[in-house]
């Protein structure tokens, strides 16, 4: 006969068993595939073919001009879009907290509205407007602003300003809505005594908003840098990658390697590897700075 | 006029400009949707009547039904099994907790840092050897169960009352049915934030369909409205359909289930 489990332990044992397939799926898809891709990153060639090679997959990202130029352009869009969408979305969210604007639930709808579309979506749709015989071409044309239509996702500096602006309308509200419920916590009346001794808006701004939101401006700091260092979606549907792979991104580039050109997973994988080492680094490095106390 | 004055028109101002720039593409997108490719080249901003047009082409020319069907299957199925297997376990790491257990859930959390482009490769060849390729299953095993849903439903459980588990117990209920028949139904806000946030995600993933559902006959909608666009020449009108069509589930979701879904991605973070 089995013998009876104490009431203690059998809930013991049941607690652990709710937590087991969770658990288990993501070492076994996220955790286990991560050190498979450290070790890819020592071998040449797959399946039996597959050779140990060393380091010499990490001392090829030095000669390789694409994975510079990919690593450049993901740190062009992180550092012109990040700051500019965390500013955009810490402006709204304040005035959408001010209790004299009106009409607040109807902002924040059309604001937060982007959300609503995927990554895909939205970059065809900036892809046609921005495209030479595009939308926004034949305004230009029809109000006689422009002569010849400019080829917006054909040159180097305005495909990726396109894309970093295309990005940006796409998160802004998304960042806006955790500065909303983040603001919700703070008392009125912190801002009704600034006003009483005189605090303009943009003191209020600077010594009472931005502190007290840092948790959360630290928090959207990291996923949209997390974000953008695995970008992906929108370089591939809106100038995949081009004019000649000057607007490529790390992770497409990545994709290119493993699915469009001869495969090269050994050398894909190096790559991703630097990818985490990135979001780990900058992760911690903005935990450092955010969690200062002053 | 005041100077207060003076401060609201520019708050105004600006946010009717952002809501406007916000809006706008949307606006373009359902209009070229109803205009001949022609049209939208000339930049019309009005309503046409080439929809239907646009349509018989979109479904000569593409499999836009099969896409549509299996968008919807992937994304249901992956919606389902992920808030149970995530509800479950974040139920169970508040409720049971102990240090092992917190221990565990810190180690789940590491994972919110691995990048999906490092482990997509061996998650490839692996499923490739699994004959998981062209598959729902394929589609959905990396991401049903994610770090962010399983916190999302251990910090709602902190408001569950754990007298009720205990009282519960005494009524001799067991620990499943404690919670299928009390904490489901009580969290059904949390779970209606989960539904919202994982059918959006699951149904507007691009990288890994990519990847992993090869056969066109498996092929979902992001992967077939970026198709329409490798052509040399492009109809905008039954491109703009196209991306209309894939949009408009979530866009209807969104205004559904608008508190929901904002709540859906700050919830963990109370």
């Amino acid at each position: 006969m089995k013998k009876r489990l104490t009431m203690g332990k059998r809930r013991k044992l049941v607690s652990w068993l709710f937590i087991l397939p969770a658990t288990l799926l993501i070492a076994g898809m996220s955790f286990y595939p991560m050190i498979k891709a450290f070790l890819l990153s020592f071998t040449k060639g797959f399946g039996k073919t597959s050779e140990f090679v060393g380091t010499y997959n990490y001392q090829r990202l030095f000669q390789d001009s694409l994975f510079k130029t990919s690593l450049g352009n993901t740190f062009i869009y992180l550092i012109l879009q990040v700051p500019l969408m965390l500013l955009l979305a810490l402006i709204l969210a304040s005035l959408l907290n001010n209790p004299k604007i009106k009409c607040k639930g109807l902002f924040r709808t059309m604001i937060f509205l982007p959300c609503a579309t995927s990554l895909v979506s939205y970059s065809i749709i900036f892809r046609s407007m921005f495209a030479l015989d595009g939308f926004a071409n034949s305004v230009l044309m029809n109000l006689n602003m422009i002569s010849r239509p400019i080829n917006w996702l054909g040159e180097i500096w305005p495909a990726r300003i396109i894309i970093v602006l295309a990005i940006t309308w796409r998160w802004t509200g998304y960042n806006m809505i955790f500065y909303l419920s983040g603001l919700q916590n703070i008392d009125p009346q912190v801002y009704e005594a600034a006003r009483i001794d005189g605090a303009s808006v943009s003191q209020q701004f600077r010594k009472i908003t931005i502190p007290l939101l840092r948790p959360i401006i630290l928090l959207t700091a990291i996923m949209s840098t997390n974000g953008t260092l695995q970008l992906f979606d929108e370089t591939k549907n809106l100038t995949n990658g081009g004019p000649a792979n000057m607007t490529i991104s790390i992770s497409q580039y990545i994709y290119k390697l493993s699915f469009e050109y001869s495969p090269q997973f050994g050398y894909a994988a190096t790559i991703s590897f630097i990818v985490f080492l990135l979001v780990a680094v900058l992760s911690f490095l903005q935990m450092k700075v955010g969690d200062k106390r002053d | 006029m005041t100077k207060a004055k003076i401060k609201y028109f520019f708050a105004y101002a600006f946010l009717i400009i952002v809501s406007f720039i916000s809006i706008f593409p949307l606006l373009w997108m359902l209009i070229s949707a109803t205009n001949t490719s022609l049209d939208v080249i000339r930049g019309k901003m009005s309503f046409g009547t080439a929809i239907v047009d646009n349509f018989k082409q979109l479904i000569q020319t593409t499999q836009i039904g099969q896409a549509l069907i299996n968008s919807f299957r992937n994304a249901a199925s992956l919606t389902i099994i992920s808030l149970i297997v995530c509800s479950l376990a974040g139920y169970a790491f508040e409720i049971y907790h102990d240090k092992w257990k917190d221990g565990v859930m810190k180690l789940l959390l590491l994972s919110m840092m691995v990048p999906f482009a490092a482990t997509m490769i061996p998650l490839f060849t692996w499923f490739g050897k699994m004959n998981l390729i062209n598959t729902t299953a394929g589609f959905m095993l990396p991401s049903i169960s994610t770090a962010f849903l399983i916190f999302l439903f251990r910090q709602s459980s902190r408001n569950f009352p754990y007298e009720i588990v205990e009282a519960a117990r005494i009524e001799g209920m067991s620990e499943i049915r404690i919670f299928t028949r009390i904490f489901v139904p009580i969290m059904k806000p949390t779970y209606a934030a989960a539904i919202t946030v994982t059918f959006m995600n699951a149904w507007n993933s691009y990288l890994w369909p990519l990847v992993i559902l090869q056969d066109k006959k498996s092929q979902t909608m992001p992967i077939l409205i970026s198709n329409l666009i490798s052509g040399y020449t492009i109809n905008y009108g039954v491109l703009m359909l196209a991306v209309s069509i894939s949009t408009l589930p979530t866009i209807i979701i969104f205004f559904l289930l608008q508190k929901n879904f904002a709540e859906g991605i700050t919830g963990a973070v109370k």
